[in-house]
């Protein structure tokens, strides 16, 4: 069957098998950033958007995403490059293989809640295991972030 | 730390690829490799201990896509192990790529190689094996001397000796000591015996297995792979596959964590065999139910402790015994047991006057065992701390006291270490500040909460090693680069920790440039210098002293082309940085001028390499403590805070060591209270996905807390020791201690779950 999604905002049209996981279409189209970490929706790794809310990849058929808009962190470098550089500074990317997810989920968290506590940022990416960090480190860039960028928001009305 | 200061050691100094990794680039095995390999899936046994009357292919062979099916009459009749160990390995040669006689309920049946895996997968379907099933040891205390073999074969060799018999499924056994110990328990007040029990469990990397292989322009065996041990990994592949070792190249790209899993060749061996016959390139990826059920998991190990002390607290004797159950194949077995006495006994050596430290290893059906973090040790201190934890709170002693009493101290000798110095030992000053910064004169005493809930805390210490001594090799090339940067390159694994990082750190130091104008690559068999690999906590510890060693020669080949250019001798030369100066004459050149001069009528090689073994392998040590909040009706455990100080040496980069720490913890929480592993009747782990097995989320671990107490280990670079084991040992005895001041009931078996709190704790 074919397929037609917009892919990082760019129009992508292809033949699928019925059975074919959105997260090997993505692969195979060169979002080699969706990575698998499990095959039974446990460990976040595979978090993309579709129209912009967070979703596992590995358990959705890309027959599903036709007609939807898909976004992989391919296309969202500059939103996500504004804050990893947090995560890079506590060295919480450790091996990395759970940071594409766990930044996609980050990015769909300060969307929808821009002013998060401690325990609202634990709660949203409680499914995106990490076997590395021991989440701490993640928990101080995210915050260091937001800080900053309380401080940058700030400075901007007292101007 | 030593009293010098340092400009880039001991910086927070972020990971060489860090932005890479955050942003998600393609830098893995299967972002790297090129599309149309061959798909390789291996058929796997449901029995766990089987014979293989036959096996019919055909069917399966006319799958359209199926490009070719493997079984044991394809494969060379070598032995051999596929643990990443310097050679001569301690693991026995047991293995073959295939083998008619299976071991485990998992073992490979038929390797498949198709151009898709759904043609693999359906192809798998359609192979008929015809089994005959034998009895299985699925037991570990039914192994020893069972008439049931599960390596009868004439040609099982041990290539090493390390105590082991395969006519009695025995791997290695041994018995090591120091005084009388009978005697003194004779002598002692108090004698604990006790018997502690930890599972098979999973390393749990988020990248599972995985190698790529294909016939590279020169016709030979290129191996991309997820592995910490690309030089090992190109010895075991050789002997497996027969082929000379000349004919095989190795490389890694980076690896999304390893934790020890990938300091065995779990996978390569496939891929590699399929290259080879079809001359085609093919690619291998461990599903993650692979990897639970046919991984390379925790020893099981079953630990008795008889602790002797006299009433006053004062810990006379340490008498241990490890029954150690290797699964179906041997590899790192002989090695991880060690480490239960090695890394548990000596953190007593204070006032210990004997010890014994005894161990057999067994093979059984079960998912073979191998490397993780940690490494046995964690297995002998869960047993002996908690032993230690049960002493203290029979004696009505503090824990902590207790442990003032008896630690290690520096400059002590340690019987029970090899007889090594305690060079650098903070424990004593990890203690002290753990128990300031817990507060655990408020903490450790048992609070009701009402509602059934209950709140106290536990302690555990912890030690581990900085390399295998006397054995491991670390190496390091380094060279100077047109513009008057370096090249850094190793042969160890960053499997995510950092060491390309912290060791750039440490060139940057000593050439005294920033960490920006060093450049690493790792790790390759064609390009690296040997390098052991990354395990055995070793990478900071020997391959650092490596780079500091090339950095010394470096400077002297920079200095003896610099005095061609400014005429003089190199004696009198001073390497500065960014130039080499006359301190006599004033003159200088710089670092660019150099590197362009050694690249034009120059005889003198602008690059060194430097290789260091230690005889010496000094253990880092820590402290643990944790407060839990359990609930007597659910046997819910609730961590409320972690905190752990630790003495790394100096800590390269403060921010990694950290990481370190809080996630071994995490890792170490998780195998406490909710990694399981309970076996089917097949004897396959029942737990076999992330639905089952539950690693910790970051709503179960509470906070955590780290901090270090420095020391100044004379033999490492920069004074440093290791940190990338030592950090799982304290949860286990630390939460256990908390459980049984909540309940009056000590756990000895890992993990503790909800149910078997519940089920033992009275209600009231």
């Amino acid at each position: 069957m074919e397929i037609k999604i917009r892919l990082n905002g760019r129009p992508v049209s292809d033949r699928v098998e019925p059975d074919t996981l959105l997260i090997d279409f993505l692969r195979d189209h060169g979002c080699l950033s969706v990575k698998r970490g499990c095959e039974t929706s446990n460990c976040g790794l595979c978090t993309v958007f579709m129209d912009d809310k967070p979703i596992l990849s590995c358990s959705m058929l890309a027959a599903r995403a036709d007609g939807h808009s898909i976004t992989t962190l391919e296309g969202l470098q500059d939103e996500a490059a504004d804050f990893v550089g947090f995560i890079a500074d506590q060295g919480a990317d450790q091996c990395g293989f759970c940071n594409p997810g766990f930044v996609m989920n980050t990015i769909a968290l300060l969307r929808e809640n821009p002013d998060p506590t401690d325990d609202d940022i634990r709660a949203f990416l409680a499914g995106n295991l990490c076997r590395c960090s021991g989440y701490e480190g993640q928990l101080r860039g995210i915050r260091n972030y937001l800080n900053q960028r309380k401080e940058r928001l700030n400075g901007r009305q007292d101007v | 730390m030593d009293d010098r200061t340092y400009k880039t050691v001991g910086q927070p100094c972020r990971k060489k690829d860090s932005m890479q990794l955050l942003l998600g680039k393609p830098v893995y095995t299967d972002d790297v490799v090129p599309k149309g390999a061959l798909t390789v899936m291996l058929l796997r046994s449901p029995h766990p201990h089987a014979m293989i009357r036959s096996i019919d292919t055909s069917i399966a062979k006319k799958v359209p896509g199926v490009v070719d099916i493997y079984t044991w009459q394809d494969v060379p009749q070598t032995r051999f192990a596929i643990g990443g160990q310097t050679y001569p390995e301690p693991s026995p040669y047991d293995r073959l790529i295939l083998d008619r006689h299976i071991r485990f309920s998992g073992d490979p049946v038929a390797i498949i190689a198709a151009e898709n895996e759904k043609a693999a997968r359906r192809a798998m379907r359609l192979v008929k094996v015809d089994y005959e099933i034998l009895p299985a040891i699925t037991d570990p205390h039914e192994a020893l001397d069972n008439p049931v073999l599960i390596h009868p074969e004439e040609d099982w060799v041990p290539p090493c000796p390390v105590g082991g018999d395969n006519r009695r499924n025995l791997v290695a056994s041994g018995v090591e000591k120091d005084g009388d110990v009978e005697k003194v328990l004779d002598d002692c007040d108090i004698v604990l015996d006790r018997t502690y029990h930890t599972k098979a469990f999973q390393q749990a990397m988020m990248e599972t297995f995985r190698t790529y292989t294909e016939m590279d322009r020169y016709g030979r065996l290129h191996v991309i792979s997820s592995t910490q041990i690309v030089f090992h990994c190109r010895r075991i592949l050789a002997r497996a596959l027969g082929i000379p070792k000349s004919r095989i190249r190795v490389e890694k790209p980076r690896i999304g964590g390893g934790f020890g899993a990938k300091q065995t060749a779990v996978c390569e061996v496939y891929p590699a065999f399929v290259t080879l016959k079809t001359g085609r390139p093919a690619e291998i990826i461990y599903t993650r139910e692979e990897c639970q059920i046919a991984g390379s998991p925790r020893h099981e190990m079953e630990v008795r402790v008889r602790l002797g002390a006299n009433r006053d607290g004062h810990i006379r004797a340490l008498d241990v015994y490890t029954l150690s159950n290797t699964g179906a194949y041997g590899e790192h077995g002989p090695t991880t047991v060690g480490l239960s006495g090695h890394k548990s006994i000596p953190l007593y050596t204070g006032g210990l006057e004997a010890f014994r430290f005894g161990y057999d290893v067994v093979y059984t059906n079960l998912q073979p065992a191998g490397a993780y973090r940690g490494y046995g040790a964690t297995q002998g201190i869960f047993a002996v701390e908690s032993a230690v934890n049960e002493l203290a709170e029979r004696l009505h002693i503090d824990p902590t006291e207790i442990r003032d009493r008896n630690m290690v101290r520096e400059g002590m000798m340690m019987p029970a270490y090899y007889n090594e110095p305690a060079n650098a030992c903070a424990l004593d000053r990890c203690m002290a500040r753990c128990k300031e910064l817990f507060d655990w004169e408020h903490r450790y005493p048992v609070r009701e909460m009402g509602n059934g809930k209950v709140r106290t805390a536990g302690v555990a210490m912890a030690m581990q090693g900085s390399c295998i001594s006397n054995l491991d090799v670390g190496s390091a090339t380094l060279k100077l680069s047109d513009d008057g940067t370096y090249n850094l390159i190793i042969g160890a694994a960053d499997m995510g920790p950092g060491c390309d990082t912290i060791l750039a750190q440490m060139v940057a130091e000593c050439m005294d440039c920033p960490l920006d104008s060093v450049a690493v690559f790792g790790a390759d068999t064609d390009t690296s210098p040997y390098d052991s690999g990354s395990y055995a906590s070793s990478t900071t510890y020997v391959t650092g002293k490596a780079v500091e060693m090339a950095c010394t020669q470096l400077k002297e080949k920079i200095c003896e082309i610099a005095a061609q250019m400014l005429d003089c001798d190199a004696a009198e030369l001073t390497f500065a940085g960014d130039c080499v100066r006359n301190e006599h004459t004033g003159a200088s050149v710089s670092l660019e001028d150099i590197s362009y001069k050694s690249q034009a009528n120059c005889s003198v090689a602008a690059q060194t390499t430097a290789t260091h073994s230690s005889p010496v392998s000094p253990p880092p040590f820590m402290v643990g403590m944790a407060e839990i909040e359990l609930d007597r009706l659910t046997g819910q455990v609730t961590l409320l805070d972690y905190v752990a100080v630790v003495d790394c040496g100096t800590p390269i980069n403060p921010a990694l060591a950290r990481i370190q720490a809080e996630g071994g913890i995490v890792q170490g929480i998780g195998m406490t209270l909710s990694e399981n592993v309970t076996y089917n009747s097949a004897g396959r782990p029942i737990e076999s996905s992330f639905l089952q097995y539950k690693l910790p989320t970051r709503l179960d671990m509470g906070h955590l807390r780290v901090e270090f107490e420095s020391s100044n280990e004379p033999t490492g670079p920069f004074g440093a020791k290791s940190i990338g084991e030592i950090v799982i040992n304290t949860p286990a005895p630390a939460i256990a201690h908390a459980i049984y001041r909540a309940t009056g009931v000590w756990h000895r078996e890992l993990p503790i779950t909800p149910e078997a709190i519940a089920m033992d704790t009275p209600l009231t």
